[in-house]
């Protein structure tokens, strides 16, 4: 971006100035709206995307909590890397400028109480802003869309999915719908084990529940994570911004097939979303066929059980 | 500084008491072969000295170090590939399990306040022995068992424990893992949980009580200070492991249901009692070995320790608030108060961040010089730092979200453990191993030790980072090729193996070390503390006579009288009478 200013001498540059030196002829002044245009677009997007929110190696999120998350561990990240790189480099100048060059006897002293005042309270400042930014982006992370305003005499806003999860699979319903998809590892890793098909642009609301032992519910790109605890009913929204499809797995050893725990999130449209819904009670995968009780009980674990279920053949959305 | 000798059996400076030995514990010396009693193996089995017991619990906790580490070496081969079935899963959750459990229970822990502590603290706070030695005697014939017992559980049917070492109920219960390997490793947690209760309550015995005359409080090396809150937090974590374990115990064998759904239990509480005790053990594995680097960068540096008194403030408060953040490792399980463990856990920051500037206040002005111990602690200060900077981050419940079980915490831990137990724990052992055996180890290849485990320490966890920001959760046997991941994993593995390779020099300079040794003198390092004033090694009760002690290195004091004008917070009052009371009594 700094091309217009100072004119380095890239060729990009160049063409850059041609078109902005020459705006008498109409299709230069086309291109230089063009690009005046696109760097009134791109400078906001480059400068508070890429250098204001660093990605450090994850993902930019796509839900809206996950991007609220990629911010604060972009800040947090990039507060780290000036606090320990600044400790780092403190530490690396005092073992250079201090190495031992001769035997003479240093000074012996032993503090120092307003430097160390001073590298106490810095911390606590510090921690203090990073607190501040956390609770403010837990509370938009954790925050649900409470029961009372999900029924609507339009229907639900909300689309309300529970996964279970099992060793070694997952099962997502869809209650209002009457939809359910399921599959474990007897699938194999092709297609990432079962889909979970989500509409984006609206809010989904996954009740998590376990029917056996921890299990963790993990999308990377959501940069999410949640326990699925027997006995415990986890209520999380995600509220996914573009089509997609996103990988998932379990995170939380859960016993021999935990590394081929997987499964995934595709995102569609709403509409794409209501007809995928159609055609799958078209196809039989309905909840009937899967009844599960209203109450978070647990089956009784069984051995015996899973071990059929490995031994079956390859079992198909809705089998199990 | 030292000299070398031809016979292997004759470990004494040709000339007591070289340049820097200042060797005022060669009368002590003499005293060590009055020891009366049995001799060979009939000594070790019935020894009550805390230096026989410290060596035993350095050696075993090393077999078990090693015995770990070659486990994650096969972890790291499986992981090189995606798909690869080098072990297969029921293995592959055996050795991560087992990885994990040796090296927090029988080595970490063990290792520094069974082994170094129970060496080093009595000669450093001036006391002949520990306060209970027969009760210290038990603490380590309970670890070996406890140890000898979890390594074991591998040739039992139904192989060893293989739900990570953590053990989250409903996992760990007798449907989900029915194998006597769980039993196993539910004995062996109380057998060395009750040694690091017996070791514990020693410790801070041995410190109330044992000084030597002089030794206030605030004339504790901070080692033996380390020691003291470690041993205070283990007085306060491992009850509860061990009511844990009975609990999950009697879950799996005489019908209770207290961490089952079905009975009306909660697997949650496991967790809970668990982290109530594994978040304070995470800081009684840690706090030794701060202790260790705190006593080391003073001897490299030639100063006195900077900010000592904020070095024990800040060991207290991080004691304090370990007790209070467990729940940081159940951000995910959505069942805890997220802001008060979150803020806690922030907390512990700037503690560790005052040892960090102290630390760089003691090398601050000094003349540094970088002997192997040294040099291990400089590795422990930047690996601890990277560890520590991104502990920072798992403090922030949606950042945990994000990365919670993923390599990002694996990177995190190891970069904070290897830290501690691996860097300042051999810093430990090259700076005391002239201490216990009277001969020194070789510079040269402890520096090449140093530099290829420094080396693949960053190369094996930076690119973990990355796999956990990419997805890879942690205790996966195998990933898919279009995870993405295969790169990053395989230089890993590169860094894992140059890791195992930096070991060869460890033992090739300790072979040396006995085939031809190079004796140490009493102080080879111009070291402080007490433990340099006598002999090396110590005589059977340690001292034949004490210097005065006047801060927290009385042995430096005596060894450079004329630069103990600057000490600040030395006892003033009393110097000019220390001409009359140069020497006093050893404790008897």
């Amino acid at each position: 971006m700094n091309a217009f200013t100072n004119g380095s001498p890239t060729p990009l540059s160049d063409r850059d100035r041609t078109a902005a030196d020459t705006p008498e002829t109409p299709a230069a002044g086309r291109r230089w709206k063009r690009w005046a245009a696109g760097l009134a677009v791109a400078a906001p997007l480059v400068l508070g995307g890429c250098n204001f929110y660093p990605s450090y190696g994850a993902s930019r999120g796509s839900t809206t909590q996950g991007q609220d998350t990629f911010k604060l561990y972009s800040g947090m990240m990039t507060t780290g890397i000036i606090v320990g790189g600044l400790t780092g480099l403190l530490i690396l100048y005092t073992i250079l400028r201090y190495k031992r060059r001769s035997e003479t006897m240093p000074k012996q002293f032993h503090e120092s109480i307003p430097i160390e005042i001073l590298y106490t309270g810095i911390p606590v400042l510090i921690v203090a802003a990073l607190f501040f930014f956390t609770v403010i982006t837990e509370n938009k992370v954790d925050a649900t869309v409470p029961f009372a305003a999900k029924v609507t005499s339009t229907g639900s806003p909300v689309v309300d999915v529970k996964v279970t999860a099992f060793q070694w699979g997952w099962r997502f319903d869809y209650p209002n719908d009457n939809v359910s998809v399921s599959g474990d590892v007897t699938n194999g890793p092709q297609n990432h084990g079962p889909q979970m098909v989500l509409p984006y642009g609206q809010t989904v609301q996954v009740t998590l529940v376990s029917n056996d032992v921890i299990h963790g519910f993990y999308v990377r790109d959501f940069n999410f994570s949640r326990y699925a605890l027997p006995g415990v009913v986890n209520v999380f929204d995600l509220n996914i911004v573009r089509a997609g499809f996103y990988p998932g797995q379990c995170t939380q050893i859960c016993g021999l097939y935990h590394s081929e725990m997987l499964f995934s999130v595709r995102a569609v449209s709403p509409a794409q979303y209501q007809s995928w819904l159609q055609s799958e009670v078209a196809s039989g995968h309905t909840m009937k066929r899967t009844p599960e009780p209203a109450t978070n009980t647990p089956p009784p674990y069984d051995h015996v059980t899973h071990s059929n279920a490995l031994a079956a053949p390859a079992s198909k959305k809705g089998s199990l | 500084m030292t000299t070398t000798i031809e016979s292997p059996d004759l470990i004494e400076p040709e000339e007591p008491g070289g340049p820097d030995g200042h060797g005022h514990g060669e009368l002590a010396h003499e005293e060590a072969h009055e020891h009366h009693g049995p001799h060979g193996i009939l000594n070790w089995l019935t020894s009550t000295d805390h230096k026989v017991i410290g060596k035993s619990y350095m050696i075993t906790a090393l077999v078990t170090f090693f015995l770990s580490g070659a486990m994650a070496l096969v972890i790291r081969a499986q992981l090189a590939n995606p798909t690869s079935s080098l072990v297969n899963f029921q293995t592959y959750n055996e050795l991560f399990t087992m990885h994990g459990s040796l090296m927090l229970y029988l080595f970490a822990g063990p290792f520094a306040f069974g082994g170094l502590a129970n060496y080093i603290v009595p000669l450093q706070v001036g006391a002949p022995d520990m306060a209970y030695p027969r009760l210290n005697a038990l603490s380590y014939w309970l670890y070996l068992g406890g140890a000898s017992m979890m390594t074991l559980s591998f040739v039992v049917a139904g192989g060893a424990a293989s739900f990570g070492w953590v053990a989250y109920a409903p996992l760990s219960n007798s449907i989900n893992s029915p194998g006597a390997g769980t039993d196993m490793w539910l004995m062996s947690l109380g057998l060395t949980g009750f040694s690091a209760i017996f070791t514990g309550v020693n410790l801070v015995a041995t410190i109330f009580y044992l000084r030597a005359p002089g030794m206030t409080m605030f004339r504790v090396p901070i080692f033996s200070w380390n020691m003291l809150v470690t041993g205070i937090l283990i007085l306060i974590a491992f009850p509860v492991l061990f009511g844990a374990v009975v609990m999950l115990f009697c879950d799996r064998h005489f019908g209770t249901h207290i961490f089952s759904v079905q009975g009306g239990g909660v697997p949650v509480l496991w967790q809970h009692l668990f982290w109530f005790f594994g978040h304070p053990e995470v800081y009684i594995l840690a706090l030794p070995y701060f202790g260790i680097v705190t006593d080391i960068i003073p001897v490299f540096s030639r100063k006195p320790l900077f900010g000592y008194r904020g070095m024990v403030f800040a060991t207290l408060s991080i004691a304090a608030l370990s007790t209070g953040v467990w729940a940081h490792h159940m951000f995910t399980t959505g069942v805890v108060l997220l802001p008060f463990f979150s803020l806690l856990s922030y907390l512990i920051a700037v503690p560790t961040g005052i040892k960090f500037f102290n630390w760089i206040g003691t090398m601050w002005g000094g003349q540094v010089s970088f002997q192997t111990p040294m040099l291990f602690s400089m590795g422990f200060l930047f690996a601890f730092l990277m560890g520590g900077v991104t502990g920072v981050l798992l403090a922030s419940p949606p950042v945990d979200f994000m990365t919670h079980d993923t390599y990002f915490v694996v990177a995190h831990f190891h970069q904070v453990l290897i830290g501690t137990t691996v860097f300042a724990g051999f810093a430990g052992f090259y700076f005391w191993y002239p201490k216990m055996f009277g001969r020194m180890l070789s510079e040269r290849l402890g520096k090449l030790h140093f530099w290829f485990l420094f080396l693949g320490f960053w190369i094996t966890f930076m690119p973990q980072y990355l796999l956990g920001l990419k997805g890879m959760p942690r205790r996966i046997a195998d990933y898919l090729t279009t995870n993405g991941w295969t790169g990053l994993n395989q230089l890993s593995t590169v860094g894992a193996f140059i890791i195992g390779f930096s070991f060869l020099f460890f033992f090739v300079n300790l072979v040396s070390s006995w085939r031809k040794p190079v004796a140490a003198g009493d102080n080879p390092w111009d070291g402080g503390a007490l433990e340099w004033f006598t002999s090396s090694p110590p005589p059977h009760h340690n001292f034949t006579h004490l210097p005065p002690i006047r801060s927290e290195r009385p042995t430096w004091d005596y060894n450079h009288p004329e630069h103990r004008k600057d000490e600040s917070h030395g006892d003033k009052r009393h110097r000019e009478h220390e001409k009359e009371t140069e020497t006093v009594g050893a404790s008897s």
